[in-house]
């Protein structure tokens, strides 16, 4: 067993150096996030957005709730950004940070955070290739996320980020956007153009026209299958080799390559031919370049409103759990006479600064419905529907699988987990999340969709050994070092709250847990991170 | 050292006693002791995961090009013959329908296995359920302390209830007959009683200020439920230890023979729908060879439930399928392999009044050429689905409104009488 020595030294060290870090309490204290500069800003745009759902509200007969707390509000930004709760070093950096404007200087401050890059990178490859495992060795999920995660960091425009998607050409290792295209990689080596083409019009142009595979749209008359089959034609000469995804517009017979359309269980070579065509504006079509460049600069046009509001409504989902106008990629078309709403509001302004998701993420972060409170005394179930209709009330949602266990990681921890956390608690972290969405189940595609929880997921809260491991008072663990570090009971609890909820106890809260503590403090402090950990307030957005 | 859960039910009353509003017990008296048509009934979903070759088990086609290297062995049904990799199976034909002309245009392991197990197919908008969890939202069972809808040895990662909501997932358990993960707490009884308290007061804080909205979480129905299942007896329908050795010898001693007999022990508890799932089917590579393999472990975990259930008058009421995701191609591979073929394949069921002793379909031996032609008698997945449905009394053609807005039927096709016992 020689073998065991030589490999259990390095992890040794690891472990040791993992304990000195986390036992040296002395730690240089967050600096707060510097002014942001002026021509950045985003007032102007933040109070029309307030004055279109006052507005709204108005009309509706509807008092909004009151203004969350600035802990809450923080919560909610951190979940949205990182999938966690915020560290409790963070959140008292961020209450000692007296200078104005704190809120959005910290936004800017996460959005440069590799935590961010990594959580959102992770939600935004969900949306544009779902969750399937894909082929085998030509798709990398992986891959497609680590760019998405350098794209969000960089700040890129999501303009240029979605032509080079579309129009991706080359291996799949190192144009990590190319994995858009394998995706669609059928058994007999050939692309699903329709698959392309369904997802095309959900992501970017916020468009549900699947079902124009077979028929026309049943209730928008503006999407005829016509127009679902032209789209799925500016597919028709990519390919994917071992040379990467290539456009060929002639065949091996150097005869053109086109698009054809078969019934059903026919095969597709004896269908009828389909021409490359857009459902409208056509004259936004640039004359020359490979077919899907030529779709990607349509699609990414300065004049179609569709692609502006499609990521405004898909980055209100991923920020609230519930988008602006749900389903999330069935938006209604753009009428030009219409007054401009909420979707158009945040599209503008996106468009005016580069089309950045960093601009959208800041501007829902500061309207006035996110930092709205969930709390609401409302009796009425009919008006409390109506209030979360009109966004007067900021919606109880179900935290995502990934949000729950990085929460559940990170309040077992006084500091950070993040890239300078060390590499075993950063493998731990990893490992961990992992099993857990194995067990707890994932959310699958459909992660806008409001639902319930399940046993499985109570049970698992309850007994598993997720929970068990983050409350354990021990050597390395956030539980034991609130314990030794907080001055006295009423500061345990306070911090306990803290870690875990971002809140203070109420006063019967902290009676209560008092008493607990008055007996075997160790097991008084599992228990109370074992209830918070359990509490709806933990797994529900709020 | 703090006592372990020496009474059952002891933290219920304990519970109850506390005034705690989440475990406040909600016992019906244990039911399910009936036999025959008077209990309620179930389904068993056996299933083949990877795509099970037709040509190897239910459909041989022996002396053909396509057939292989299968015979065909008569069976305990008059006229039906099958592989002779499943030797004991065959002696159980006369209790069972076998569909030789099943069909699906899904060629690919996710969005075959989605087709088969909900009937509709896959939809990148809409996520539909399974037909399990079609069931056990509209069988509901009052006296069920554990989960309606339960899969063993699950493979496939997917949640099953699509737009019923969560609420209707299966509850998975992967190594069938040994002790259910994260059933039991990691703390003496005592001790949990007071972390459910400390629970208790953060919840209530909770829904204090939100009293309407905080009812979406249903935190307090699933703690509870979640409590109650920790504390019930009907646990034992997941342990083997009382088994008799012979019959779990005869089950076979590995998950799926396992999981074939926590089924039985399931759905005799209440239970409404099992899932258990045999892996290791996709053979690209070697095919006759692995589904010996794969039938040495079928063919006596199948052939013991049958009997199993036979004995225990069961079989009237649970409702017995067998199905992959799909078939296997007629044309043997370089590699000895089979490769997915979704143009035919087989499935069979037994119980809850489905004819007994027959066949339904028949495919060619010969290898197609150009577009495959369709099997004699076809038989959609969607007809099979509606027929289980209205065995068990739920009328498929009933419409519900998905949250997308879109009214769907829970079967897409109508029931086909040709799958029923004339009796019945």
């Amino acid at each position: 067993m020689r073998w065991l020595k030589w490999i259990s030294l390095p992890v040794l060290g690891l472990l040791l150096s993992a304990v000195v870090q986390t036992a040296g309490s002395v730690e240089a204290p967050l600096s707060s996030p510097a002014a942001v500069p002026a021509d950045q800003q985003l007032d102007t745009a933040v109070a029309q957005l307030n004055q279109y759902f006052q507005q709204r509200w108005q009309q509706a007969g509807l008092q909004p709730a009151a203004q969350a707390d600035e802990l809450t509000v923080f919560r909610r930004v951190s979940l949205a950004l990182f999938g966690c709760v915020p560290a409790l070093a963070e959140i008292k950096a961020f209450e000692q940070d007296q200078q104005p404007n704190r809120l959005d200087r910290w936004i800017v401050r996460m959005l440069q955070d590799d935590r961010f890059g990594r959580y959102f990178a992770d939600r935004l490859a969900r949306s544009l290739t779902g969750v399937e495992q894909g082929p085998l060795f030509i798709f990398r999920r992986d891959r497609l996320r680590d760019w998405l995660a350098e794209q969000l960091l960089a700040d890129a425009s999501w303009g240029r980020m979605t032509r080079d998607l579309i129009a991706a050409e080359g291996l799949w290792t190192d144009q990590p956007a190319a994995n858009f295209i394998t995706i669609a990689r059928l058994e007999n080596e050939e692309l699903d153009e329709v698959k392309l083409a369904g997802r095309t019009a959900r992501m970017f142009l916020g468009q549900r026209i699947d079902c124009a595979q077979c028929h026309d749209h049943p209730f928008d008359p503006q999407w005829k299958q016509r127009h679902f089959e032209g789209l799925a034609a500016w597919y028709c000469q990519a390919t994917v080799s071992l040379a990467g995804v290539t456009d060929f517009d002639r065949d091996k017979n150097q005869q053109p390559v086109v698009y054809k359309v078969a019934e059903p269980g026919k095969d597709q070579q004896s269908g009828r031919t389909v021409d490359p065509a857009v459902p409208f504006n056509e004259d936004w079509l640039p004359a020359t370049g490979s077919l899907r460049s030529r779709l990607a600069t349509w699609v990414t046009h300065p004049d179609n409103r569709r692609f502006e509001r499609a990521i405004a409504n898909r980055i209100w989902g991923l920020m609230v759990g519930r988008p602006l106008l749900d389903p999330v990629d069935d938006l209604p078309h753009p009428e030009d006479s219409a007054p401009p709403d909420a979707l158009d509001l945040l599209g503008a302004e996106f468009r005016r600064r580069g089309e950045k998701l960093s601009v959208l993420i800041r501007l829902i972060a500061l309207s006035q419905p996110w930092q709205l409170s969930s709390e609401s005394p409302e009796q009425d179930l009919q008006l409390l529907r109506q209030q979360q209709d009109h966004w007067a009330v900021f919606p109880l949602v179900r935290l995502r699988p990934e949000q729950v266990i990085g929460s559940l990681f990170q309040a077992g921890r006084v500091r950070m987990v993040d890239q300078n956390s060390h590499p075993l608690i950063r493998f731990q972290k990893m490992t961990s999340e992992n099993d857990f969405i194995q067990e707890y189940g994932d959310a699958g595609e459909d992660e806008l969709n409001a639902q319930s929880g399940s046993i499985t997921q109570s049970l698992l809260k309850m007994n598993g050994r997720f929970t068990a491991d983050s409350l354990k008072v021990d050597l390395l663990s956030g539980p034991a070092e609130v314990l030794q570090l907080s001055p006295d009971d009423a500061t345990i609890i306070e911090n306990s709250f803290l870690m875990c909820l971002t809140r203070r106890p109420s006063a019967e809260e902290q009676q209560y847990f008092l008493e607990q503590l008055k007996d075997n403090r160790n097991q008084a402090v599992e228990d109370l991170f074992w209830a918070l950990f359990n509490s709806p307030e933990f797994s529900w957005n709020h | 050292m703090e006592p372990l859960i020496t009474d059952r039910r002891g933290l219920m009353r304990q519970a109850a006693a506390a005034g705690l509003s989440f475990l406040l017990p909600c016992l019906a008296p244990a039911a399910a002791r009936r036999r025959g048509t008077d209990r309620p009934a179930s389904l068993i979903v056996l299933w083949m995961n990877g795509g099970m070759s037709q040509l190897e088990t239910w459909d041989p086609h022996p002396g053909t090009l396509s057939g292989g290297l299968t015979k065909a062995i008569r069976t305990s049904a008059q006229g039906v013959q099958i592989s002779h990799l499943l030797p004991r199976m065959a002696e159980q034909m006369h209790q069972c329908l076998l569909i030789r002309s099943l069909h699906s245009k899904e060629g690919d392991h996710e969005k075959g296995a989605a087709f088969v197990r909900t009937g509709y197919n896959p939809e990148p908008t809409l996520a539909y359920p399974t037909l399990g969890s079609v069931i056990a939202r509209q069988l509901p069972q009052a006296s069920l302390q554990i989960p309606p809808y339960i899969l063993l040895n699950p493979r496939i990662p997917v949640p099953e209830s699509g737009y019923l909501g969560n609420e209707w997932n299966a509850f998975r358990v992967f190594r069938p007959g040994e002790n259910v993960a994260n059933l039991t707490a990691s703390v003496p009884d005592q001790r949990l009683q007071r972390r459910l308290q400390g629970l208790d007061v953060v919840g209530r804080e909770f829904a204090r200020r939100r009293p309407l909205a905080e009812q979406v979480t249903l935190q307090q129905d699933l703690t509870r439920r979640a409590v109650q299942m920790m504390q019930s007896e009907q646990l034992a329908a997941f342990q083997l230890d009382d088994e008799p050795a012979a019959l779990q010898d005869s089950y076979g001693r590995n998950d799926f023979g396992r999981g074939c007999l926590v089924a039985r022990k399931l759905v005799e508890t209440g239970v409404r729908v099992v899932e258990v799932t045999l892996p290791g089917f996709d053979t690209h590579i070697s095919n006759h060879e692995g589904h010996i393999t794969q039938c040495q472990i079928l063919d006596p975990a199948m052939s013991a439930l049958l009997q199993d259930l036979q004995q225990r008058d069961l079989l009237q009421s649970v409702i017995v399928l067998c199905i992959s995701e799909f078939g296997r191609t007629p044309r043997i591979n370089p590699a000895d392999g089979r490769d997915h073929w979704p143009s035919w394949f087989s499935c069979v069921v037994a119980g809850g009044g489905f004819r007994r002793g027959a066949v339904l379909g028949a495919t060619a031996g010969e290898i197609p050429t150009g577009d495959s032609p369709a099997p004699l008698d076809p038989v959609s997945v969607p007809e099979v689905y509606a027929t289980i449905l209205s065995q068990l009394g739920i009328d498929g053609s009933q419409e519900v409104i998905t949250p997308v807005g879109r009214p769907i039927r829970f079967a897409s096709a109508a029931p086909d009488l040709r799958l029923l016992h004339s009796g019945s």
